[in-house]
């Protein structure tokens, strides 16, 4: 359970160049859903997503997951419980380091990260399961460098890698915006398959209105900072694409774009 | 011979300097110029531990460990004042400078006919004659070896995977739910503590600790990885480690062809200077060409 509480976010404050992103901005998220977040250009949902993982500092205002204030807890703290994958498939992995050894770095998050051997290779099958679930042929790519992937096999093993270990949320930072339309897809199915299985609460910021009411329990839109559309259950079945999209133009228009 | 044996020496002496420097700079990707500081701080302890006739065995560790309080210092400059890595390694470099000449207590410290690592009971009984003029090699190889593959073994371990990991991407470390400033720390103490290793054996093997021994040692590093990561890129079988090793060695039998072709000793800044230029130059020519293909 997500709570936004009252967030104030101004951007360069002081200077003449101030802007308020956020202004007594809340926002309640209950456990199992799966959020879609769209809207144009500068609305806010990438600072969003930053907020609540703490890569942003908030002017005021409370971060509560599962009545707990976050608000003032380091990024990295923060992660112990968050999955994140981002928008530039290069930030989810290290590209110098073989797929086993990104795979081993991720499955031992949480745990301190001492002096015991780094790679166990008991657990070459057991990877080999998790990347034959993925369907991208790279079960036989252990030892190859992460570096030499294509992007959508790297965001697809960003994605494995984020969900490797029990996390209470999965943020998805338009995380099919740098793929091809195919890989895209692939990709988003991956992530659905995923979230159902494990049965994750997560929050994804997208471009692609399809994906948006195709995919995910609740749908947000987001203008200059404010929620202007929340659905969810039936309402949001019933949604589509074309109503969002009239939607979308009119904020559009009004901002000149 | 005499002057293959004192490359091969000096070599590898600077070789575990160079294996920090391969640390800080390759893996962390932070130009740490702590290491002209750091380094003639373990010559700087070693000649006086050994001048005041302390088993010489003890200096390594002890120099070992204050370049890890050096590198600590450096990190938490960097990481908790938030000042720039070249920048923090400056300010260390420059406070060190009278740090060791307190240390040495003058700016010159001969250590002449003293017990060392190398001129000591054990070796002189033990060591064969057809040895004798091998000792010092085979045991300055024997500690850069076991420097080496200790440093082989950690980047092994999770602790050095996540080093290598915060270099290659700081955000997945963030991610990873770890403190990438604290790995950053970490590093960089590993990273001095081998440094000032190199300087404890070096002072040994001259027999002396100079203030100014120091200036450069950076340079050195950085041309060491540099010619050992690019000549050996596309040999497999050898680890990183063993190529800035082998790099090392060859830079210093370049210095050394070049002193013995004529060159004026006074040249020498301007030599190294300019090999470094070079290495770079060829270095980010390759770069560029590979981001071009990609």
């Amino acid at each position: 359970m997500l709570d936004l509480k009252g967030i104030h976010k101004y951007y360069n404050p002081g200077t003449i160049n101030e802007l308020c992103l956020f202004r007594d901005f809340s926002l309640h998220i209950e456990d199992g859903e799966f959020v879609a977040v769209v809207g144009s250009n500068g609305s806010g949902k990438t600072s969003l997503l930053n907020i609540i993982c703490g890569s942003i500092p908030v002017d005021s205002g409370q971060i509560l997951v599962n009545g707990e204030d976050i608000t003032n807890q380091k990024e990295y703290k923060r992660m112990g419980s968050i999955g994140r994958v981002f928008q530039n498939p290069a930030l989810g992995t290290c590209p110098s380091m073989t797929i086993l050894e990104n795979l081993s770095l991720a499955e031992h998050k949480g745990k301190p990260y001492g002096l015991s051997r780094g790679v166990d290779r008991k657990k070459r099958s057991h990877y080999q399961e998790l990347l034959g679930a993925l369907n991208l042929r790279l079960e036989d790519k252990l030892d190859v460098k992460v570096g030499s992937l294509s992007g959508g096999q790297r965001q697809a093993l960003a994605l494995l890698m984020a969900t490797m270990t029990p996390v209470d949320f999965l943020i998805l930072d338009e995380h099919t915006a740098a793929l091809d339309p195919k890989t895209a897809e692939v990709n988003m199915k991956l992530t659905d398959q995923i979230v159902r299985e494990k049965k994750l609460t997560s929050i994804m910021v997208t471009h692609n209105l399809r994906y948006a009411i195709e995919y995910g329990s609740r749908i947000l839109m987001m203008h200059q900072g404010k929620v202007i559309l929340d659905k969810s259950g039936q309402e949001k079945k019933d949604l589509k694409v074309e109503d969002v999209l009239a939607l979308f133009n009119e904020i559009s228009i009004e901002c000149g774009n | 011979m005499v002057l293959l044996l004192s490359v091969l020496e000096q070599g590898m002496i600077y070789a575990i300097m160079a294996l920090g420097v391969y640390i800080t700079y390759k893996i962390l990707d932070f130009p740490d110029l702590t290491v002209d500081g750091s380094f003639p701080m373990g010559a700087a302890i070693t000649a006086v531990m050994i001048s005041q006739d302390r088993n010489p065995l003890l200096t390594l560790p002890v120099s070992f460990g204050a370049g890890v309080l050096v590198g600590i210092c450096t990190g938490l400059i960097h990481v908790k004042l938030k000042v720039r890595d070249l920048l923090s390694g400056i300010i260390m470099m420059t406070g060190l400078y009278s740090v060791n000449l307190a240390i040495a207590g003058r700016a010159n410290l001969p250590i002449y006919n003293k017990v060392t690592i190398f001129e000591n009971d054990l070796v002189k009984r033990y060591c064969p004659a057809f040895l004798k003029d091998f000792d010092k090699v085979i045991i300055i190889a024997v500690i850069m070896l076991i420097s080496k593959y200790l440093l082989d073994w950690y980047l092994r371990t999770k602790s050095g995977m996540m080093l290598r990991a915060v270099g290659d991407n700081e955000r997945l470390v963030t991610s990873l739910h770890v403190d990438k400033g604290f790995v950053k720390i970490v590093g960089l103490a590993v990273a001095n503590g081998l440094v000032s290793l190199g300087g404890c054996i070096f002072a040994q093997q001259q027999r002396y600790f100079d203030v100014s021994m120091g200036t450069g040692t950076v340079v050195i590093g950085l041309a060491s990885v540099i010619i050992g990561t690019s000549l050996f890129r596309k040999v497999t079988v050898l680890r990183v480690t063993t190529s800035v090793v082998i790099g090392s060695v060859i830079y210093k039998a370049c210095v050394a062809l070049a002193i013995s072709l004529g060159l004026p000793s006074t040249y020498m800044k301007v030599v190294t200077a300019a090999l470094f230029l070079l290495i770079l130059v060829l270095g980010t020519e390759r770069r560029k060409k590979v981001k071009a293909n990609a």
